[in-house]
C-alpha cells in the first residue's frame, strides 16, 4: 500500500478547560475523498484547520503531503487548497480581482477564465464580493481553492447554510474533483454530502473518532438491522418492543420510535399485533434501509444534529 | 516583495471604491484646508505657509486612523484567515498597507498645494524637498503606529477607542489644529512626547522657514525608528486570527514603538527649542496680521 497521502497519529487539542481533540488518527490516500461526520462541536474544525497549518496540536501526529503543516511555510501552502468554514473577502473586491490577486501567490497556477468557466462565474467575473449570493460566494471560494492545482484539498462545511439546490450544485462539483482523483478532505454534520461524496468516512463525536470505513461498510457494521421509524397514538412500552420478534434494538425520539429489525416482516406482524393488544394505534410507520444517521444514533445515542 | 506588490494594487482599488475612504482622506483634509486658509490665514500671506503646514499634517495623520480599522475590521470578518491559508505572510499585509496608504496620500497633499496656490494665491511654500521628506516619514511613520494599534487589539470597539484617544491627543496637542504655545505649560512639555508635534513642527519649518532637512534631523530620526520599532512589533504581533487575542503584555509593546520619542521629548524638554521655535512662528505670524505692521 502507497504512503498515505494525510497521516493523523493520536492528535490532542484543548482550548483552555475545553477539550476539542482526544487522540484523533487516520489516515487518507492519494486520491482519496476522506469524510469528517459528526455534529457540531465534534471537532472536525480544528481537525481540518491543524492539518492546513493554522492551528498548532498540544500533541499528536500529523503530515500532509510528506510535510508538518505547522513547520513547513509557503512550501506546505503551495500544495494545499481550501475552503475554510468562518471566512470572507474584502466586500469591494470583484470576483476576477479575487482570483487573480490570490493565484498572484502561488508558482502553479491555473487560468482565471478557466475557474471562472468551470465555477460558473464568468458572468459574474465583474461583480463585488458584497453582491454575490451564498453560493456564488461559496463557488468563488472553491474556485480559489483550486487555482494553485494543489494536491491536497481541504473543505471545511462546504455547503453548511445553503439551500438544497445550491448544496447540490456544490456536490456536482466536488464529484468532478473525485473523478479527477484529487485527494479531498470534507467536514460535515449532512448525512447525505458523506454518503454521496465520500470514499472513507470517520465518525467524530466529542473530540474522538468512533468509526471508520467506506459508507458501505460503517452501514453492514449498523447490525445488519433495517430501520423502522415508528409513530403511535399513544406512548407505548420500549420493554415490550424489545420483545416482538426480529427486533434487534428500540429507541424513542421526541415524537415517534426508530426501530431496528433483522426480520422486517415479523416484526411488523408483532409490533400491529402487540399494538392492537394494548389498545394502541400505529399513525405512521417507514422503513429504510441503514443510514449513517443510524450508525451515528447506535455509536452515540444521540441524532447528527442534536 | 511580489506578495506586497499584488497586495498594494489590490489594496489601492479597495480603497477608490471605498465611499468612506474618500470622505475622510480626500474630502475631509479639503474641508480642512478651506477652514484653515480661509479663517485662520485670511489676509495674511505670512501665516499661509505655517497654516497650510498643519493642514498637511492632518492629512498625514489620517494614515494612522484608517490602517488599524481596516486591518481589525479585516481579522472580524475572516478575510485575514484567508490570506493566511495562501503563501502570504504578515510583512507583505504590513508592507503593502504602507505602500498603497502613501500612495493614495500623496495625491490629496498635491491637490491641497494646488488649491492653496490657486485659490487662497499662495506663492510660498518653503523648502518643499523638507516638505516631501517630512510627509514622506509622516505617511510612514503614523500608518506604521496605526499597524501596531491594529496588532494589540481584540475587537473593533477597542480600536476604536484607543484611535480616539490617540487622536485628540495628536489633534489637539500637536500644534495641528491649536498653537502650541498658547496651550498651559505642562500640557507643552506633555507634546514634546508626541510624534505628531514633531511633524507639525518640520513641516512647518519647512514651509514657513523654508529650513532645510538637516535642522530636523532629531524629528527625522525619531520618525524612522518608530517606523522600524512599529513595524518589526507589528509583524512579530499580527494575527491573522479572530480568535487570537493579544495579551495584556503584548499591549505594553506599543509604548516600546514610541521610545524614539520619548527619547526625543526628554531631549527636547531640556533642549526647549521647539517650544522657542513655535513661540517665534506665532509672534511672528501675528505682527506681520495686525494692520499697524503692514
Amino acid at each position: 500500500m502507497p504512503e498515505p497521502i494525510i497521516e493523523v497519529q493520536d492528535l490532542k487539542k484543548n482550548y483552555g478547560a475545553t477539550v476539542a481533540l482526544r487522540g484523533i488518527s487516520f489516515a487518507v490516500q492519494e486520491g482519496e475523498v476522506f469524510g469528517l461526520l459528526g455534529p457540531n462541536g465534534a471537532g472536525k474544525t480544528t481537525t481540518v484547520e491543524i492539518l492546513e497549518g493554522l492551528r498548532q496540536p498540544d500533541t499528536g501526529r500529523v503530515s500532509v503531503c510528506g510535510l508538518n503543516p505547522q513547520a513547513s511555510g509557503d512550501a506546505f501552502k503551495e500544495m494545499i487548497g481550501g475552503v475554510l468554514q468562518s471566512t470572507s473577502l474584502p466586500d469591494k473586491i470583484r470576483v476576477s480581482e479575487a482570483l487573480e490577486l490570490f493565484s498572484s501567490f502561488y508558482k502553479r497556477r491555473r487560468s482565471t477564465d478557466d475557474l471562472l468557466k468551470r465555477f460558473g462565474l464568468t458572468e459574474k467575473r465583474g461583480a463585488l464580493y458584497s453582491t454575490l449570493s451564498g453560493g456564488q460566494k461559496q463557488r468563488l471560494a472553491l474556485a480559489m481553492a483550486l487555482l494553485n492545482e494543489p494536491r491536497v484539498v481541504f473543505l471545511d462545511e462546504p455547503t453548511a447554510g445553503l439551500d438544497p439546490q445550491v448544496r447540490r450544485e456544490i456536490y456536482s462539483i466536488i464529484e468532478e474533483l473525485k473523478q479527477e482523483k484529487k485527494t479531498i478532505l470534507i467536514t460535515t454534520h449532512y448525512i447525505e454530502e458523506a454518503e454521496r461524496l465520500c470514499d472513507t468516512v470517520a465518525i467524530v463525536d466529542t473530540g474522538k473518532v468512533i468509526a471508520m470505513g467506506t459508507p458501505r461498510q460503517l452501514k453492514q457494521s449498523s447490525a445488519g438491522t433495517t430501520r423502522m421509524e415508528v409513530r403511535v397514538a399513544q406512548p407505548f412500552d420500549l420493554d415490550a418492543i424489545h420483545k416482538l420478534e426480529g427486533v434487534a434494538d428500540c429507541k424513542a425520539f421526541d415524537g415517534y420510535f426508530v426501530v431496528h429489525s433483522n426480520a422486517v416482516p415479523r416484526s411488523i406482524v408483532a409490533l400491529v399485533k402487540h399494538l392492537e393488544a394494548t389498545g394502541n394505534e400505529l399513525a405512521g410507520l417507514e422503513i429504510a434501509t441503514p443510514s449513517l444517521e443510524d450508525v451515528f444514533i447506535e455509536l452515540t445515542g444521540r441524532r447528527l444534529r442534536d | 516583495m511580489k506578495n506586497a506588490i499584488a497586495l498594494t494594487i489590490s489594496r489601492i482599488r479597495l480603497s477608490l471604491r471605498n465611499r468612506l475612504f474618500l470622505i475622510f482622506s480626500l474630502i475631509m483634509p479639503l474641508v480642512f484646508l478651506f477652514l484653515f486658509l480661509g479663517i485662520f490665514a485670511r489676509n495674511n500671506v505670512h501665516a499661509q505657509p505655517f497654516v497650510l503646514a498643519q493642514v498637511i499634517a492632518l492629512t498625514v495623520m489620517g494614515n494612522f486612523w484608517g490602517l488599524s480599522v481596516q486591518l481589525v475590521m479585516w481579522r472580524e470578518q475572516g478575510v485575514l484567515r484567508r490570506f493566511r491559508l495562501a503563501p502570504v505572510g504578515p510583512s507583505a499585509m504590513l508592507i503593502s498597507s504602507i505602500i498603497s496608504n502613501y500612495v493614495l496620500t500623496l495625491p490629496t497633499i498635491a491637490i491641497e498645494f494646488y488649491l492653496a496656490r490657486t485659490v487662497f494665491h499662495m506663492t510660498s511654500f518653503g523648502n518643499l524637498f523638507a516638505v516631501f521628506i517630512m510627509a514622506t516619514l509622516g505617511i510612514v511613520s503614523f500608518a506604521s503606529l496605526g499597524l501596531i494599534i491594529a496588532s494589540v487589539t481584540n475587537t473593533m470597539q477597542e480600536t476604536q477607542v484607543i484611535n480616539q484617544l490617540i487622536w485628540f491627543a495628536f489633534l489637539f496637542l500637536s500644534g495641528a489644529t491649536v498653537p502650541l504655545t498658547i496651550l498651559p505649560g505642562f500640557v507643552q512639555t506633555a507634546a514634546l512626547f508626541l510624534p505628531a508635534t514633531y511633524l507639525v513642527d518640520g513641516l512647518q519649518r519647512a514651509m514657513g522657514q523654508g529650513l532645510n532637512v538637516n535642522v530636523m534631523l532629531p524629528a527625522i530620526t525619531s520618525l524612522i525608528g518608530t517606523t522600524i520599532i512599529a513595524l518589526v512589533l507589528s509583524a512579530q504581533l499580527f494575527r491573522w486570527d479572530p480568535e487570537q487575542k493579544a495579551t495584556p503584555r503584548a499591549k505594553l509593546w506599543v509604548v516600546a514603538a514610541v521610545i524614539p520619542f520619548l527619547i526625543l521629548g526628554f531631549w527636547e524638554a531640556s533642549n526647549g527649542k521647539l517650544q522657542k521655535n513655535a513661540q517665534v512662528n506665532l509672534q511672528r505670524i501675528e505682527q506681520q496680521s495686525s494692520p499697524s505692521q503692514k
